[in-house]
């Protein structure tokens, strides 16, 4: 069997706050339709890591490519392959759930008629149609990350970027997040997730990345692996 | 690959506008500030007729600076606060596209109080502020003050003391400005010569364009972390 192609490359990637590195010399490919479970302590240097993935910074040195498309040079062609959901939900609290949709379906460039017919199956698959046009403000965390995710599948993006997507969900509400997960996973997506919950794993997750002070301490396949045994050394 | 620059503005503007008919936020709290100062101002100034008449232009530029920094801040602040900013920044939108839609959104606003300003300045100060060259110069300035405070507004919001360094930031850098703005509305006010009033206008809006240039280049920098 043929391995997918690559859809992310980082290669020798630093990250520079003033005099403190964030990120020092990362190095790891992800294929396309992979899962990967970013690992690490606060202050790991995670979602600095995400939000360079995603477009949201520059590295002070390396390159990433996402797509065959390389950053900051290319960072519109690779955004538009992205999907964000972070531990803030990103809405706009004033606006309704649907008017919230349609705002970001238009920054991806999408057309009206699109936009609708899209964001009416998002509502209906993530079971928020009956609350499609009260004020996101008006939502329960797990609702409003019912929405996030929305928000980041919206336009179809080749990868999901996920930055502690648990954090403040009930437990109800993280078994619902797991099924789309699996559902995203189905539909070919690359995902890479963060998280510092190792109980937060999701089983469709293949592959553990673990940072700890900036660096990759661990990157194999999860498969029966005691992650706890592996996170406690590679974080050590 | 990359949004339409026109259908990112009409979207972030459009996105603004909705919000803020929702919330009346900082257009009543700009609103309110407003009132209150034109009436210390007119208070402050009662006994001295004279002072007041020629106080006037100072007055309305003094008071549209601190709310329009009032409206920045505030504005600012609720992007950061829900993440709109970062969603709107991953996606496939040109900087300078966000820009000109959150400029527009804050000179919407801040317009919309100078309009209602004039009327009641004219009621207590007794100087007509509804003549068309003094609309058009503060309609001008507006645009101007939205222009530097956007810009400044999305660097300060990043910082801690967001809403103490915004008017630390603003103030000197829109002095020229505030100058040539407040010259050209006393001449007009005081039915100085053509030519006086008219040079001074045409400097306000000369410095507001290169404002406006200057920022919509410089606004991918402040957003790039």
């Amino acid at each position: 069997m043929t391995e997918a192609p690559v859809i992310i490359e980082v290669e020798r990637m630093s990250k520079v706050y003033g005099s403190l590195p964030a990120l020092r010399g990362i190095n790891f490919r992800v294929r396309r339709g992979e899962f990967v479970v970013l690992l690490g302590a606060n202050g790991s240097g995670k979602s600095t890591l995400l939000r360079l993935l995603s477009g949201l910074g520059k590295p002070a040195a390396g390159l990433i490519r996402v797509g065959g498309w390389e950053m900051p040079g290319e960072a519109m062609a690779v955004r538009a392959q992205i999907g964000l959901v972070a531990h803030q939900p990103l809405l706009y609290e004033n606006l309704t759930a649907r008017e919230n949709l349609d705002f970001y379906g238009a920054l991806y460039g999408m057309g009206r008629a699109e936009r609708e017919g899209r964001i009416q199956e998002l509502l209906r698959e993530l079971g928020l149609l009956k609350r499609a046009d009260s004020l996101a403000r008006t939502f329960s965390r797990g609702m409003k990350q019912r929405l996030s995710i929305a928000r980041a599948t919206l336009h179809q993006p080749d990868v999901l970027l996920l930055d502690e997507p648990y954090s403040g969900l009930d437990q109800a509400a993280a078994e619902l997040f797991d099924a789309m997960l699996a559902a995203a996973t189905g539909e070919g997506r690359t995902i890479i997730m963060s998280t510092h919950q190792l109980t937060r794993i999701p089983e469709a997750a293949e592959r553990a990345l673990v940072l700890s002070r900036g660096r990759i301490s661990f990157d194999d396949a999860i498969g029966r692996r005691d992650m706890n045994a592996i996170y406690r050394s590679a974080s050590a | 690959m990359k949004t339409p620059f026109i259908t990112s503005v009409a979207a972030i503007i459009k996105k603004d506008l909705r919000a803020e008919f929702r919330a009346r936020e900082l257009v009543s709290l700009m609103g309110l500030f407003t009132l209150l100062s034109v009436l210390v101002f007119s208070f402050a100034l009662e006994l001295d007729r004279e002072a007041r008449e020629e106080a006037v232009s100072g007055v309305l530029w003094v008071t549209l600076i601190f709310a329009s920094i009032l409206g920045l801040n505030r504005g600012m602040a609720q992007e950061r606060d829900q993440g709109g900013l970062d969603a709107t920044l991953a996606a496939p939108v040109s900087r300078s596209a966000i820009y000109l839609g959150k400029l527009l959104g804050n000179f919407f606003f801040t317009a919309i109080v100078a309009l209602v300003m004039l009327p009641l300045m004219t009621v207590l100060y007794g100087k007509n502020l509804l003549d068309a060259w003094v609309i058009g110069t503060t309609v001008i300035g507006v645009f101007g003050f939205a222009a530097i405070g956007t810009l400044l507004a999305t660097l300060t919001v990043q910082t801690r003391a967001r809403e103490a360094l915004l008017p630390i930031a603003m103030l000197p850098i829109v002095l020229p400005f505030l100058l040539t703005a407040v010259r050209a509305t006393t001449g007009l006010l005081n039915g100085a010569v053509e030519r006086e009033w008219q040079s001074s206008l045409g400097m306000l809006a000369a410095i507001t364009v290169i404002y406006f240039v200057m920022c919509l280049l410089l606004y991918r920098y402040v957003v790039e972390e």
